[in-house]
């Protein structure tokens, strides 16, 4: 009786909560849904009516759809390449003992506190600048042409900002992971006959392949979403080289004002984003269950 | 194939001294065990031995070769390790198979290798399985595979039975010696189990604090002991050390008599006491009396020998196996 008594007791406490997060989530999704299917512009106030699959069908055949996810997945895929490869190395630099390393793993994990917008602006301005730029100057020292980044390499250089700030989330799953690695198993492998090389193939990678694969699911997730870098340096541009979904839904809400055809946007990301977390899991979920 | 010498070989971390120095002769084929209590040091030797620690100073010659500089691979030793070191992510097969595909070898022979070692460990049928669904026996057996597959020049075991249970362990006892005797390769073994050196062992190294204390056969070192530390470690239950005013009387600083070499009687004897705790495991009665003068004496006798707590009783030690020891510890 009690134990029912305490259960029921700690249903009824925690509903608001769970109340709260449940309509948190459910309001905005069903308003989303709801105005996908409305002619809402915000221009012409007043003409909301029921139109259908209408807003779908614009948002579908819009020639920038394509190639918005198509940049979505290359910056998606850019990223997690960039920061899987170089978080194992740096993992592997860092797990070597070395003096300074507590300041030297602080100073890696530091960009992950940097909010995007600002990394972003620092990149562009700092960093990336044809003129007034660090990359810029270095090109100048031997002699060469300075890139101008976002006019020549705009996706790329999209990358390397995010790249940038996801860097330390991998490495540092990737040391966590690296750390558990069993001492006697490297020094058995070592008695083996195994080399460097034949240790991080045979030992080290297949002890990381569960931490690269929470990096994968966890990096995609958030990076589907990029959005703060690529207003504050591209604006999706030259032309639409650098818009990606999110992007792309941006520009139908807040500059043309279309918030039926954005809310159908939005609904779509939703789909696509659970096609892609769909066949990732599938694809390396595998890795998970050992 | 596989004598080791050790010749003035010694180890420091930083300032604090591990092995001051050593000297050791191993022979071919014979089967070593270093025993001491832990943090002696034997571990460390064994990891010199093997080339996954630097030498401080010394060398360490296998085979009439100076190894003291070389890779680990290099020396021709395979290593057990406490914690056995599979590989999680490889089949056992795979484990088996994975020092001959370092050496580059072919997959048909590293086939016929892995089938054989499996075959010797009654492996046959687990060749498919990881490490993670073997028992712990299995597991170690599993280590022993990867270890003869390269039909190294020596054996090193670092305290492999010391995660296994009681009767398993004394499985493993019987199956290490018998493969032992299968293969007669030379064996270093460590533990800090004085049973398992006595039962396994051509050679003892008996190690305390880093310094060799006695070497030689089980027996030697059971009979005639140098000093009081291999004394008091080898035997079982633990040999009775008496100082003070007893061993005064045989003029020497420390008196040793085993407890199986005391004659109990509850009439007469030379020593008077009571009767303690007494431990009966059926074959043999380990008794600990309170012996006035001279303090806790444990005797062993036969399993039917029956005794109250606090029951007053004679001990009589038997004068022929009486161990003397100097100021110095060491044998008089």
């Amino acid at each position: 009786m009690a134990t029912l008594q305490t259960r029921a007791t700690a249903r009824i406490m925690m509903s608001p909560a769970v109340i709260l997060l449940f309509l948190w989530m459910i309001v905005p999704l069903v308003m989303t849904l709801y105005f996908s299917f409305l002619r809402y512009n915000l221009l012409m106030p007043g003409t909301e009516e029921f139109i259908g699959f209408l807003n779908y069908q614009y948002f579908l055949t819009d020639p920038a759809f394509f190639t918005a996810l198509g940049n979505t997945l290359v910056l998606v895929g850019g990223t997690l390449l960039i920061t899987v490869i170089g978080g194992i190395l740096l993992a592997l630099v860092l797990d070597q003992p070395f003096f300074g390393q507590g300041i030297v793993r602080l100073l890696v994990i530091a960009p992950f506190f940097v909010m995007p917008t600002v990394s972003a602006l620092v990149w562009k301005n700092m960093l990336m600048h044809p003129v007034n730029g660090l990359f810029a100057w270095i090109a100048r020292l031997f002699g060469f042409q300075p890139i101008d980044w976002f006019a020549q390499l705009p996706m790329f250089s999209i990358i390397l900002i995010v790249a940038w700030q996801w860097l330390p989330f991998a490495t540092l799953i990737l040391l966590t992971a690296l750390q558990s690695l069993d001492g006697e198993q490297k020094e058995a492998a070592e008695m083996d006959g195994a080399g460097a090389i034949s240790r991080f193939i045979y030992l080290v990678l297949p002890h990381l392949s569960r931490a690269i694969t929470v990096v994968i699911l966890i990096q995609t997730i958030f990076l589907l979403s990029v959005f703060a870098e690529i207003l504050v340096t591209t604006n999706g541009g030259p032309g639409i080289q650098t818009t990606n979904i999110p992007y792309l839904i941006y520009m139908q809400a807040l500059l043309q004002f279309d918030v039926g055809g954005a809310s159908a946007g939005g609904i779509v990301a939703v789909v696509l984003a659970n096609i892609v977390a769909f066949f990732l899991i599938r694809l390396i979920g595998k890795n998970l269950e050992r | 194939m596989g004598s080791i010498t050790l010749e003035k070989v010694s180890k420091s971390f930083g300032t604090t001294s591990v092995i001051p120095e050593i000297d050791l002769e191993i022979n071919d084929g014979e089967f070593v065990v270093f025993v001491g209590p832990s943090g002696c040091g034997k571990s460390t030797l064994l990891r010199m031995i093997a080339g996954l620690e630097d030498l401080s100073g010394g060398r360490i010659i296998i085979d009439g070769k100076d190894m003291s500089s070389e890779a680990p691979a290099k020396r021709g030793l395979s290593m057990v390790f406490q914690s056995y070191a599979l590989y999680p992510h490889m089949t056992v097969y795979g484990n088996i198979a994975f020092p001959l595909k370092m050496d580059g070898q072919e997959k048909s022979a590293i086939d016929k290798k892995v089938k054989d070692a499996a075959h010797i460990l009654n492996l046959t049928n687990y060749l498919d399985r990881r490490p993670g669904q073997l028992s712990g026996g299995q597991r170690q057996r599993v280590a022993i595979g990867r270890a003869i597959v390269r039909q190294p020049k020596a054996f090193l075991f670092d305290e492999p039975l010391s995660n296994l249970d009681a009767a398993l362990r004394g499985n493993m006892r019987l199956e290490i010696s018998d493969l032992h005797h299968q293969l007669k390769t030379t064996m270093i073994y460590v533990t800090h189990d004085q049973v398992e050196a006595m039962t396994m062992a051509d050679k003892i190294v008996v190690l305390n604090a880093g310094r060799i204390e006695q070497v030689g056969s089980p027996m030697e070192l059971y009979r005639s002991p140098k000093n009081v530390f291999v004394a008091g470690f080898i035997g079982s239950p633990r040999m009775n050390l008496i100082e003070g005013a007893e061993a005064a009387k045989h003029n020497v600083t420390t008196l040793g008599v085993r407890p199986e070499h005391i004659r109990i009687s509850t009439t007469e004897g030379a020593w008077k006491g009571k009767v303690g705790v007494t431990e009966h495991l059926g074959s043999d009665t380990f008794i600990h009396t309170q012996v006035d003068g001279i303090g806790q004496v444990t005797v062993r006798t036969d399993g039917d020998f029956d005794t109250k707590h606090g029951q007053p009783i004679f001990l009589t030690p038997d004068p022929a196996r009486l161990h003397r020891f100097g100021a110095d510890g060491q044998v008089i």
